[in-house]
């Protein structure tokens, strides 16, 4: 893999690793003119994309001991790209660049990619035209207060939603119309809002329901086991007898055992207090050294901020900012986030 | 900015909400001019045209009663024929005490109204499915329990002792009048319930229970309320049973075959609109008489078309009417006008509250 | 003491009744599909193996191999195509549609076979005999090896249910849909099994009844689906003994009923039913809170 781009750590501890996507992962041609996102589709190169069988993944390199919002260097464009083909970033603030994210990104295929997607629930309409695309190996962020659309765009990509407009490419296929239980055969696994574990099932029942279709891989019930210490010796119990954040970690487990390429993850810090929710994101270095890509929704932002590599904010349904996490400012978050016009006590910043 | 700007920019425009889009005396009108031309046909057409229409009248009431239950406040009940039954005996019992069958129906009526208020007691609390059985069970244990008083006809039936000493023709065409009037009388019940504050709380748990009873609206009152409306109702179906056979028989009177008759006729016409047991009561009739000869065949094909229509137009064929044509005779909803979309005419307003729907929002 | 007669005869019939009952309870734990034509599939199961009987001649127990799959195969596939599409649109329109689906299957069968009761004859003496226990208890061979069988299902239903890589499939559907979807399954591949499991059984039931009584084209919707929701609701839903106990007081109330008048016998069960209905809905044996 050459091109990795930059690839040290800028004092990160040990590296995000720059294995840019796996090696069945189609790359797109180099030196392609690019101008922010094509529209031209990747074809897959020789090799059948992965996505849709269970050829083994390898691991992905060491583990990343913790992800600090200090400039990473997974994304070469230095600067917000724009989230979709030629439309006008909203973010306000922030430097912007008309022209594509260029360089070494073009190597790499996104795993996930999400075009101009439109959501509407009845005639509320909850996303508008949302452009986001998930290289491998990612953590990627979606934040925004309560009703801006995240968990609508997760729920959309899992398949729970029809989006009324635009597209979801998986992996390089065109996943937009397969239904939810065939991505998650394919390797889109989600822990959804609210943890959703099967009440009547014990703690090993509902892992071994997640682990009806897996995929092969790194991840089995007893490694999940490893991972939570405390689960082994409560497997048996019914999973409504455990704490908030014990169920958190079964869901989290339940999608693992499938073992997943993507790993949506909705607002896993719902409901729980401040030292689990802590807790529980200890875990995602772990969980990304085996090779998996995340896309998590979070209404806390410095949670999200301290282990995204990239993030994108969401105000009714819109994206308002979007960026790695060391190239946004505080104030240019909170107008983001709240969709005031000028941020609180500071000059304005015009957009 | 521009998100800002835009919900800000949005907030600021005029809606418009108006009762109904067309005018509504015209409807008034023409409903007069039926009600008048039906209430002649005593003198026009025969006795037997008459005792068919008799039966349509009382099909009308038990339909446009189970509409009100199950399009609106969202009660699948299994078993309104108790309430039949019901309104048969009351009129049987009355008239057995020497009081004129005519006189007996207002009050089986009442009666029925008020007996359906310790069966709300027992069922009220059961959901959907478990409601829907309540009722059924409900019905046949008093059937069961009416059958065992010989006073009244036991298990066989008795016919009424006391029938008013008229020529055949002109006993018919009382019966024919009552039996108009109770229809009439039941369309208009259900028309000015729905129009009022009570069909607004119906309209709003049905689409969304919680919402409605967090603002306060008092979900349990109103559908109790359906409830003895719809028990009523049907008693006065049972009661105009009676009159127009002469003889109440249990197992006639009970039959789980006037539910089936009830249900397939508003599935068919339309679940959720006034309109809808009106045109399904026709079809109904329509099949029934067409199908006289083939005994179970007109229940089967209406059966299999009520199945269909159930899965594929939810709002049966007013709906289907309604959503090509834009009608409504009785407008108990409301329409609500984007703003720029020109006067009371043109396509442009958004579909409004109100019954739109025969269920929940898809 | 005649009473301890009929009262064990209540306990053996009650077997049955949980018999026909285990299917609508699947259907509505798993589905919350309240099937109003449940009862008419077992008398669909009486009827084709009458017809398979009398066209292959084959000895009665045997149609049990033949009409238990076929009606097996048929709820999975009325299950996939026609309930399913009525529960994309609403828990109302499957209350309706299995309406409409009873009312076509008993007035089709009324017209194509006729009205009158049928039974499926059992020639084998030693099922038609009956054994004494003592002086004044006399029990059906049919009757008791109706219940065994009941028994045997129930148990076996049981098992299926929490130990298979299916059974837990289905219990993972019944608690969420989406959840389960999330893992991979398709719930609407899992509804149909549970369709099926549910026909089987209540074939299973109608031909067993058959055996033991009579069945007309109506006695679907006159009998059987109020005795087997009696059962469930009597039980408590969402277990499979719970239902074996609803079955059996209600063959019990229905037993003590018949001493107290002929006519009465059904009543007394229906009483009952109602009297848990409003006084303990979730039924004798409560299980987790359904949702």
């Amino acid at each position: 893999m050459s091109e990795q781009g930059p690839s040290e750590p800028k004092g990160r501890g040990d590296a995000w690793t720059e294995e840019r996507g796996t090696s069945d992962t189609p790359r797109a041609p180099k030196g392609a003119a690019r101008s922010g996102l094509s529209d031209t589709p990747r074809e897959p190169k020789g090799a059948a994309p992965s996505g849709l069988s269970d050829t083994p993944r390898e691991p992905k390199g060491a583990a990343p001991s913790g992800l600090t919002s200090d400039e990473g260097a997974r994304r070469e464009d230095g600067a917000s790209r724009a989230p979709g083909g030629e439309r006008d970033n909203t973010a306000p603030g922030g430097e912007r660049e008309d022209t594509a994210p260029g360089g070494e990104r073009e190597d790499t295929a996104p795993i996930l990619e999400v075009r101009e997607l439109t959501v509407h629930h009845g005639q509320l309409q909850a996303l508008d035209h949302v452009s986001l695309r998930v290289f491998p190996g990612e953590v990627y962020a979606i934040i925004g207060a309560n009703g801006a659309g995240k968990s609508t765009l997760l729920r959309t990509i899992a398949g729970l939603h029809q989006p009324t407009e635009g597209s979801i490419r998986y992996d390089g296929q065109d996943v937009t119309r397969v239904r939810p239980e065939r991505r998650a055969i394919s390797g889109i696994g989600m822990v959804p809002e609210g943890r959703r574990l099967f009440g009547s099932l014990t703690v090993e029942e509902n892992l071994q329901v997640g682990a009806t279709y897996a995929r092969k891989g790194p991840w089995t019930i007893e490694r999940v086991y490893e991972l939570f210490s405390w689960m082994k010796d409560r497997r048996a119990q019914r999973t409504e007898q455990l704490s908030g954040g014990e169920q958190q970690s079964v869901a989290i487990g339940r999608a693992l055992v499938a073992n997943p390429r993507v790993l949506l993850l909705d607002e896993l810090s719902l409901g729980l207090a401040p030292v689990v929710v802590q807790r529980i994101y200890g875990m995602l270095p772990e969980i990304l050294a085996t090779g998996l890509t995340v896309l998590l929704v979070e209404q806390d932002v410095s949670q999200a901020l301290r282990v995204a590599s990239h993030l994108q904010c969401l105000l009714e349904g819109r994206t308002t900012l979007e960026g790695k996490p060391s190239e946004v400012t505080p104030e240019q978050v909170e107008v983001a986030y709240f969709g005031l016009r000028t941020p609180v006590g500071e000059g304005s910043e015009e957009p | 900015m521009t998100a800002v700007a835009e919900t800000t920019a949005r907030s600021a425009e005029k809606y418009r909400v108006t009762r109904s889009r067309r005018n509504v005396a015209w409807t008034g009108l023409g409903a007069l001019v039926v009600v008048v031309v039906l209430a002649l046909f005593p003198y026009i057409v025969g006795a037997g045209t008459e005792t068919i229409l008799v039966q349509a009248f009382i099909i009308l009431t038990l339909a446009s009663m189970w509409n009100l239950l199950a399009g609106y406040a969202g009660l699948v009940s299994v078993g309104q024929q108790a309430f039949v039954g019901l309104g048969a005996y009351f009129v049987l019992i009355l008239n057995i005490h020497n009081l004129s069958m005519f006189t007996a129906l207002p009050i089986a009526a009442i009666g029925c109204g008020v007996a359906a208020l310790p069966m709300w007691w027992l069922v009220s609390r059961l959901r959907s499915g478990y409601f829907a059985i309540a009722t059924w069970v409900l019905a046949t244990t008093i059937l069961l329990i009416i059958e065992k008083f010989p006073s009244i006809g036991g298990g066989t039936g008795m016919s009424l002792p006391h029938t008013p000493s008229l020529g055949s023709a002109v006993l018919e065409a009382y019966t024919y009048w009552i039996g108009l009037a109770v229809t009439v009388l039941a369309l208009l019940t259900v028309y000015l319930l729905l129009r009022s504050r009570l069909g607004l709380v119906l309209t709003a748990v049905r689409d969304d229970e919680v919402a409605a009873r967090s603002s306060g609206a008092r979900v349990g009152l109103a559908r109790m309320l359906v409830f003895v409306v719809a028990g009523a109702g049907c008693g006065a179906a049972g009661a105009l049973l009676a009159v127009s056979q002469l003889i109440v028989q249990p197992s006639a009177v009970f039959s789980v075959q006037f539910t089936a008759e009830m249900a397939f006729a508003v599935i068919i016409g339309g679940l959720g609109t006034i309109e809808g047991p009106i045109l399904g009561t026709i079809v109904y009739m329509v099949l029934q008489q067409t199908l006289q000869s083939y005994n179970a065949w007109y229940l089967i094909i209406l059966g299999l078309v009520a199945m269909v229509i159930a899965i594929f137009a939810r709002r049966g064929l007013w709906g289907l009417i309604d959503d090509h044509l834009h009608v409504r005779l009785f407008p108990v909803g409301y329409w609500l006008w984007a703003p720029g979309s020109g006067g009371r005419r043109g396509s442009g307003g958004l579909r409004g509250f109100g019954r739109r729907r025969g269920g929940r929002h898809s | 003491m005649v009473w301890v007669n009929d009262i064990i005869q209540g306990i053996l019939v009650g077997g049955l009744y949980a018999l026909f009952a285990c299917g609508l309870s699947l259907m509505f734990g798993v589905m919350k599909v309240i099937n109003l034509a449940h009862g008419d599939l077992a008398i669909i199961g009486g009827y084709i193996a009458v017809g398979v009987i009398a066209v292959t001649h084959i000895p009665v127990l045997w149609s049990f191999v033949i009409v238990v799959p076929l009606m097996a195969v048929l709820g999975y596939v009325l299950q996939r195509s026609v309930i399913q599409a009525a529960l994309d649109r609403s828990i109302l329109t499957t209350l309706l549609v299995t309406f409409g689906l009873s009312v076509v299957i008993e007035n089709a069968l009324l017209e194509f076979v006729n009205a009158n009761s049928h039974s499926l004859g059992v020639n084998d003496a030693i099922i038609t005999s009956s054994f004494s226990i003592g002086s004044q208890i006399s029990i059906a061979y049919l009757l008791l090896l109706i219940f065994v069988v009941a028994v045997v299902v129930l148990t076996g239903l049981q098992y299926f249910l929490s130990r298979s890589r299916y059974g837990r499939m289905i219990r993972a559907v019944a608690d969420d849909r989406e959840a389960a979807q999330l893992s991979g399954i398709d719930y609407r591949h899992v509804f149909g099994i549970a369709a099926a499991i549910a026909f089987a059984t209540v074939a299973l039931a109608g031909i067993a009844y058959g055996m033991y009584s009579q069945f007309s084209p109506t006695t679907g919707t006159d009998t059987i689906l109020l005795f087997a929701f009696a059962a469930v609701v009597i039980g408590g839903l969402g277990s499979l003994w719970g239902t074996l106990l609803g079955g059996v007081v209600l063959g019990v109330s229905q037993a003590i009923g018949a001493q107290i008048s002929g006519s009465d016998e059904f009543l007394a069960g229906y009483i009952v039913f109602l009297a848990v209905l409003v006084l303990r809905p979730q039924g004798l044996i409560a299980r987790k809170a359904t949702s």
